[in-house]
């Protein structure tokens, strides 16, 4: 049964990446996309990857398509008429891929157990991590813990972007309010965004503190808390947003959550442990593993939130600038 | 029948690739090479997360009477990549805006020549 849920989802993807190719209407481009991404979060479901499809539908799905349709809306919807020969790229892309096609053969069955990618690390994941680190969700122990040095660097990627971001397109100052920003005509649409919005901030509390036990966690947490605030913006308009989380305090939260997450390791090093080692945190190991990981996500939620809604206030003021002149 | 089954899902990842390398390197306009780019991305991930999959196995979330899990090192490795990902999109979707406000145009072809302008 799985494996015919694969298959058809699978094939769907395909078709809908095929369809990108052709499409010269970049709105329905940007549109295809954010289906690719939702099938593609069902795939990653069916092939027992919950945190990663969790992370997939909101990011790819969610953010993705909202920033690029906030280009479109900067850059014009129409893809004009390719100039180019095709040939030439085709010929590459088949040599590549019958390349690519060849070299599976090699590759191990798919779903084998004995596979050599689950001989390694994997097997000491699984048996041990639930009794050393005392959590259910083995995805958040490693990413927490064994391989929390790693997610370090990620999480700063994620800010360095954030700064790309912001000294690329700078942030909605308070001088340019346009006359007619979000939707306040619609009543429905505001008085369900108002519904909505509050569950969706309690959401994402919920993912962030029951990470360690379920799917979830500070990086899908933090993408789920901004698009509330995303939604605000959209129906309300970009001044009244601004209002609420205000672009200054994004910039200290982007930086406040690296720190949280750094301070953490600084501090189990000047309580006699590693870098990021939890352990030394309390007095038995476990609790002390407890306490590590639930700051260090607090702090990677922190950081994504304020990355993620200042990247989409980035966008969204130039759109605002560009409907006032 | 199990020969396809075995191999399908790299096969599709394969051809998810190579659409997405074609975007890439066929497309004029930018914000399409961008979408072209993810769909790559998104097709690393697949081939990761299927290199992850036991077959009978279940999510790595332990709890009662299940014995065998998905290998939750490749879950880890994306799920950071994917939130990475949508990061450098974004600085890549900030240049494109740039890059339309210094040269009114984000067709490849169109700006190529017009370097003196800058």
């Amino acid at each position: 049964m799985v494996e015919i849920i694969d298959l058809v989802l699978l094939g769907m993807l395909a078709i809908t990446a095929l369809r990108v190719i052709f499409l010269k209407d970049l709105f329905a481009v940007v549109m295809l996309f954010g289906l690719y991404s939702f099938l593609s979060a069902l795939i990653f479901v069916n092939l027992d990857a919950v945190d990663v499809a969790f992370t997939e539908a909101a990011v790819g799905a969610g953010i993705s398509t909202v920033l690029m349709l906030g280009t479109l809306a900067l850059t014009g919807r129409k893809e004009k008429e390719n100039t180019h020969t095709a040939v030439l790229p085709l010929l590459v892309v088949i040599v590549t891929g019958a390349a690519l096609i060849y070299g599976t053969l090699d590759m191990p069955p798919f779903g084998h157990p004995d596979n050599p990618a689950h001989e390694h690390v994997a097997p000491r994941y699984i048996e041990e991590s639930p009794k050393e680190i005392g959590l259910p969700n083995m995805v958040t122990s490693v990413l927490a813990s064994y391989r929390a040095f790693d997610t370090l660097g990620e999480t700063a990627v994620v800010f360095a972007a954030a700064i790309g971001v912001f000294s690329l397109l700078g942030l909605p100052s308070k001088g340019n309010v346009a006359i007619d920003s979000g939707l306040k005509s619609h009543l429905v649409l505001r008085v369900v965004a108002k519904l909505v919005i509050p569950m969706t901030v309690l959401f994402a509390l919920y993912v962030q503190f029951h990470g360690d036990y379920g799917p979830g966690g500070g990086f899908q947490a933090g993408v789920i808390a901004a698009a509330a605030i995303i939604l605000y913006a959209l129906v309300f308009g970009l001044p009244m947003a601004t209002q609420v989380v205000r672009p200054n305090f994004l910039k200290v939260l982007a930086s406040l959550g690296v720190l949280i997450y750094a301070g953490t390791g600084v501090a189990s090093f000047f309580l006699g442990g590693n870098f990021l080692d939890y352990n030394v945190l309390a007095s038995d190991p476990v609790v002390g593993q407890h306490i590590g990981i639930i700051v260090i996500e607090f702090g990677i939620g922190v950081t994504v939130f304020a990355a993620m809604l200042g990247i989409f206030y980035g966008f969204a003021a130039q759109a605002e600038r560009k409907n006032i002149q | 029948m199990s020969f396809i089954v075995d191999y399908y899902n790299y096969w599709i990842v394969v051809f998810l690739m190579m659409a997405g390398f074609y975007i890439v390197i066929s497309a004029n306009n930018l914000v399409k090479k961008i979408v072209g780019l993810n769909i790559f991305q998104t097709s690393v991930f697949m081939m990761y997360i299927s290199i992850g999959k036991v077959q009978g196995g279940s999510a790595p979330i332990v709890a009662d009477g299940i014995t065998s899990y998905s290998n939750p090192l490749p879950h880890v490795l994306i799920l950071t990549a994917i939130v990475v990902g949508v990061a450098t999109t974004a600085v890549g979707l900030a240049l494109v805006v740039r890059i339309k406000r210094a040269y009114g145009t984000v067709e490849e072809n169109e700006f190529e020549d017009k370097d003196a302008l800058i």
